[in-house]
């Protein structure tokens, strides 16, 4: 694989939240709003990223990494964990407000799979500049999920996109053009598993159809 | 504490507040798992007895020694590695003295180091401050309710199955579409909780008290008015 592919591989051949299906707590819990998928991708590309670094720094060396086998999930653990912690208490005294809309969604990065399983699959088993992008990248690819998700919620569910604190775009105008209030139903926990299903199907039904296509292509050839 | 404040906080822990369904805590292994009945009450059993063991240990810690040495801010760290060792210790414990549970339950207790419910519950009862109580009655409900929720899904799962659905949808997003219902089912729940009942009857006696008063023309026109 070359840089290139490891790169872009996190955006959607391994997407981790459409395809490995990592990660769906805070995906379904913080998507209320755009601003808040935003500071979530920040703080969670931070965490994985410096992660695998720091977890392929370790394994770099064959002593150490001998010596750390039988408890390499708990090490992993604390490092995952210190990280998080420094994102916390950046987070809770520069951007206060996003820190509570997060709420304890921040301190769950720790358990969150997709950062010990690229620290347990990638990171332990490649260099360290491998290891920074499939991090970013994997950071990135969750973050775009997450912005999906959250602009089709907060889209239907309020009317406005916010980007980041007064940055906004009010949409309410075209809801009062054709007489209808936004769904508020969207906002709702309700509404959060309803939008990744049917994201999660339409995905499933586009690769069912390139599947199907690839197989008709074989068959006329044969 | 009354006995009424104990009713309000279980059926606000179980039914409103939900830990899976309104709260998001523990999704993964909620989809992962909950494919078949037998694999959902392990999962579910294991979960709630983790929560309340956990909760207590890691309240203690953080009320009588992160916070007497000021080191509150370390909370997640510690919190993560007390819960990795007490799944690791009662793995041990039910390993060696009842065999035949560990049989059914082993698989699932490695899983639960990183299911965010555990950590979750744990970090909301230090963060809400609660007593010693209200945490214990708050660790055991949200874990009933984590419970009761795997359950009935992993009943609609089973008979999903045999049912014949769209080949796109197949799997997991028709499983989150069940669990969208499932979750407007509970939203219902909120009109249960005593203080909430207050307050709505509370309002319609102010309704009442505002309509005994003999309406003046301006009061009709004002109403006109907000329904145009």
């Amino acid at each position: 694989m070359t840089r290139k592919e490891n790169f872009l591989k996190g955006f959607f051949k391994e997407n981790p939240l459409f395809v490995l299906l990592l990660g769906c707590c805070p995906a379904l819990a913080i998507t209320t709003s755009v601003e808040n998928a935003i500071g979530m991708t920040i703080a969670f590309t931070f965490v994985v990223t410096l992660s695998n670094l720091f977890i392929s720094l370790i394994n770099l060396n064959e002593k150490i990494r001998e010596f750390i086998r039988p408890i390499r999930i708990a090490v992993y653990i604390v490092i995952i964990a210190t990280l998080v912690t420094i994102v916390e208490m950046v987070m809770e005294a520069y951007l206060p407000e996003l820190y509570n809309s997060l709420g304890v969604f921040i301190s769950l990065i720790t358990v969150n799979c997709i950062v010990l399983g690229r620290a347990e699959a990638y990171a332990s088993k490649n260099k360290p500049l491998d290891s920074i992008i499939d991090g970013i990248t994997m950071g990135l690819g969750y973050g775009l999920a997450l912005l999906i998700i959250s602009f089709i919620r907060e889209f239907l569910g309020s009317g406005t996109i916010t980007i980041w604190k007064e940055l906004k775009i009010d949409l309410t105008g075209l809801y009062k053009a054709l007489n209808i209030e936004p769904i508020s139903f969207f906002k709702s926990s309700a509404g959060a598993f309803l939008v990744l299903g049917i994201v999660l199907g339409i995905l499933q039904a586009i690769k069912n159809r390139k599947a199907r296509k690839t197989k008709e292509k074989r068959v006329v050839k044969e | 504490m009354t006995i009424r404040d104990i009713i309000t906080i279980l059926i606000s822990a179980i039914l409103i507040e939900n830990v899976l369904l309104s709260q998001f805590l523990g999704v993964c292994s909620f989809l992962g798992v909950s494919k078949s009945r037998k694999n959902a009450v392990g999962m579910g059993i294991s979960v709630v007895s983790v929560i309340l063991i956990a909760t207590v240990v890691t309240w203690l810690i953080y009320n009588y020694v992160l916070k007497a040495l000021d080191l509150v801010y370390l909370r997640t760290i510690v919190f993560i590695l007390v819960i990795a060792s007490l799944v690791q210790i009662i793995e041990i414990l039910i390993k060696k003295f009842v065999p035949s549970l560990y049989k059914s339950l082993g698989i699932y207790l490695p899983l639960i180091t990183t299911n965010c419910a555990v950590l979750g519950v744990a970090l909301k009862a230090v963060n809400n401050d609660l007593s010693f109580g209200h945490m214990l009655l708050y660790a055991f409900g949200s874990g009933i309710g984590f419970l009761l929720v795997m359950y009935i899904f992993s009943l609609i799962r089973e008979e999903l199955d045999k049912r014949n659905v769209p080949k796109a949808m197949r799997g997991v997003p028709i499983a989150l579409i069940v669990a969208s219902i499932l979750a407007i089912l509970f939203s219902r729940y909120v009109g249960i909780s005593p203080k909430e009942k207050e307050i709505k009857l509370e309002n319609k006696a102010h309704v009442i008290e505002v309509m005994e008063e003999i309406p003046s023309e301006k009061y009709f026109e004002d109403l006109g008015g907000t329904i145009r």
